[in-house]
């Protein structure tokens, strides 16, 4: 009887995680494919993406998707596109590249999507671009910005990846070349690179790195740790013992750069500079973990910010504050670069009059530049955005400000030296 | 060099004793009920998310807060076992006990995602960012009040196991359920009681997480589990005071390798494990070890 009762238990467990694990993995916005009695011209747009929306990414991926929302919802008050609604098929990877394959080989083969937008990351950009590259799809992205999502094979051969956002590789350039500018009193003399074992953290570091170092500032540390372990406080406190005048670190989210903050004020010691290739950029879900005070003085590139004058962008922070509350600086960038994908598909869209992707890709190809809330697009040939503005971005005073390149419109001074650590 | 490698050491130690907090729970639970807890790392964001309310809207110290959510989390570990586990029976219950504790891991994170959303968090208070300075050191309060937590609470079980009659019928169960029924064990309650312990415990390691790291968020427990449990297996499924041991050992190890070369430090912990255990395949204080003790 008991044997019985255990089999069915156990055929009943197993019914459980299954039906638990697929209804994580397709938070499904609606059915796939319409109604088969929908006629062709008013059935609406699917458009199909994969989002982070539990795993390491999750806080990420849950901004992008209220960035694809909005913006779902912005096409469809206008009219929609071509004339059609457009419905939005989200499918969750848990923040696993092996997921994110399955989900977008869903999304085209089963759920029969017209269009495919990027997911978050550049880990997970690369394998998804591929299944995309397959199928004959464009892939319009605004989070992979790593060279690798470019020089990947299926990229060199199907030229299908666009990302609307800025290369990865140039983003700290306005930070090494103002800290080059610095008088040589006021230039620190030496500096620390950590870098999380990632595709997206350490190009920009290590660029900076060899920018600094050019200009002569000593490198006391330059070392790469996992990306995937929950403690940092060995690799931090390390960097703490160099007593680096700079710290950059190759972040990949919040907890990593929070982890190292703590570290740092545990070991009285704080950097004249410190800048984060991500996290920082993360709004009040930085705020939110490190504390405001704490937060001062921190550095993070970027190409977008809640305070653009861009009328674009506006409009959309107007929006997002409507819906979901808060002030211009607790955005997450990841929301504009969202909200960027849509925009550069809708006028891709519009432009040929017609959903066909290879026409799509040939006209995202030819050097037309498209306007969004993070400002010009122009793709180069591996669909890199070479009219992206790269932007250092500092808070001061619980506000996400903008501070370089220096005489930005809107930028503030930048705090130099960090303020001291602060509780809260 | 010399002052690297003190550094790694102290970090090895004061690190070792939160993860004990974290690991003591999961060995426990494996000593008396031969199950794994896969939903451990989960627990430990459950008891850090529960000291985050606490401290958020009831403004209560984190230490103080574990009077109130360690028994929370015993009620919570109780109901789990009552629910989940205690229905597994026969030659398949220990390996059905993975997906039954992966299913109420599920569980746990999704009703964490819908109360406090993705972003990340972290539990603060006054000591949480400040340290001493000790031989020429800076020694963090949460990792040195963590560390003494650990010795305290193993100390604790220990004492209940081999001190009290309770403790008697858990580790008549551990050695032979069958023979405890026997003998009048009502081995039900034990394994409840035992489970709910486990997950208590749990509490403790994960308020001491969440304070001593960077954030975390529901998902936060994957990174921890195959910690934990490469820790456990280390030392010796269902030892105590071996989790304790061998968390010291295994951060310190990697608190050294971080010094040269930090991307080799998950490889040299998994290699020192499989070493480990290539030379005392029952871990440092294994099975027989344990019990016997």
């Amino acid at each position: 009887m008991n044997h019985h009762r255990a089999r069915f238990l156990s055929v009943g467990i197993t019914a459980a995680v299954l039906t638990a694990t697929l209804a994580a993995c397709s938070s499904s916005g609606s059915p796939s494919g319409g109604s088969s009695s929908t006629p062709a011209s008013t059935k609406p747009i699917l458009i199909g993406t994969s989002l982070s929306l539990t795993g390491d990414f999750s806080a990420d991926g849950q901004a992008f998707l209220k960035g694809y929302k909005l913006w779902v919802s912005d096409v469809n008050a206008a009219g929609g596109l071509l004339g059609r609604q457009v419905k939005l098929i989200y499918l969750n990877d848990r923040s696993d590249p092996g997921q994110v394959v399955t989900n977008y080989t869903t999304l085209i083969s089963t759920d029969h999507v017209d269009l495919t937008f990027g997911p978050f990351s550049s880990l997970l950009t690369t394998p998804a671009s591929a299944v995309a590259a397959r199928n004959g799809f464009a892939f319009i992205e605004g989070a992979g910005g790593a060279p690798s999502v470019f020089t990947a094979p299926a990229n060199m051969q199907a030229h299908n990846v666009f990302d609307v956002s800025l290369p990865i590789e140039d983003e700290m350039v306005p930070f090494a070349n103002w800290v080059a500018s610095l008088s040589a009193s006021q230039r620190p003399k030496t500096a620390a690179y950590p870098m999380a074992d990632d595709p997206f953290a350490d190009p920009p570091v290590q660029k900076t790195q060899i920018a600094l170092q050019k200009a002569g500032v000593k490198t006391v540390y330059s070392k790469i740790f996992p990306a995937e372990v929950p403690d940092y406080a060995p690799a931090a406190d390390n960097v703490a013992a160099s007593k680096a005048d700079v710290v950059v670190l190759g972040s990949t989210d919040v907890p990593t750069v929070g982890a190292f903050m703590k570290a740092f004020q545990q070991q009285h010691y704080t950097p004249k500079i410190f800048i984060a290739a991500a996290g920082p950029d993360q709004g009040a879900a930085f705020t939110s973990a490190v504390g405001v005070g704490n937060a001062a003085g921190t550095m993070v590139p970027n190409g977008w910010y809640g305070g653009s004058p861009n009328p674009q962008s506006q409009k959309m922070v107007a929006e997002y504050i409507k819906i979901y509350g808060g002030t211009a600086s607790d955005i997450n960038a990841d929301v504009a670069e969202a909200y960027s994908v849509g925009q550069v598909a809708q006028q891709a869209v519009e432009a040929n009059k017609s959903l066909d992707n290879a026409k799509i890709i040939a006209y995202l190809h030819s050097d037309v530049t498209l306007q969004t809330v993070q400002g010009p697009v122009k793709f180069d040939s591996l669909g890199r955005n070479g009219s992206a503005t790269t932007y250092i971005f500092q808070w001061q005073n619980g506000k996400y400000v903008l501070v370089l390149p220096v005489g930005s419109p809107g930028s503030a001074s930048i705090l130099n030296p960090k303020p001291a650590w602060k509780n809260g | 060099m010399g002052t690297e490698l003190t550094r790694a050491v102290i970090n090895g130690i004061l690190g070792g004793g939160i993860y004990a907090l974290m690991a003591v729970g999961l060995t426990l639970i494996f000593g008396v009920l031969d199950i794994i807890n896969i939903a451990q790392g989960v627990m430990v964001i459950l008891g850090a998310y529960l000291s985050y309310a606490l401290s958020v809207h009831l403004h209560l110290d984190l230490f103080l807060g574990l009077l109130i959510t360690v028994p929370a989390m015993f009620v919570i570990g109780v109901i789990i076992q009552v629910a989940f586990i205690r229905p597994l029976h026969g030659s398949e219950r220990t390996s059905m006990s993975l997906l039954a504790s992966y299913a109420v891991a599920i569980i746990i994170e999704g009703a964490l995602y819908l109360f406090f959303g993705p972003n990340y968090v972290t539990l603060n208070a006054p000591y949480v960012n400040k340290s001493i300075s000790m031989l020429g050191f800076h020694l963090p309060y949460i990792d040195l009040y963590g560390f003494a937590l650990a010795v305290v609470l193993v100390a604790a079980i220990y004492v209940m196991l081999y001190r009290t009659t309770f403790g008697r019928s858990i580790r008549a169960t551990m050695q032979d359920r069958t023979a405890a029924m026997l003998v009048g064990v009502d081995v039900n309650r034990v394994a409840a009681l035992t489970y709910g312990i486990g997950v208590a415990v749990t509490a403790a390691g994960g308020m001491i997480f969440g304070a001593s790291g960077g954030g975390f968020n529901p998902n936060s427990g994957y990174d921890l589990i195959s910690r934990l449990l490469a820790l456990i297996i280390l030392a010796g499924l269902g030892s105590i005071g071996g989790a304790l041991v061998a968390s010291m050992f295994m951060l310190t190890l990697e608190s050294i390798v971080d010094i040269w070369q930090p991307n080799w430090s998950i490889a040299v912990f998994y290699a020192a494990l499989v070493l480990v255990l290539l030379i005392k395949p029952t871990g440092l204080f294994g099975r027989q070890a344990a019990r016997a003790q």
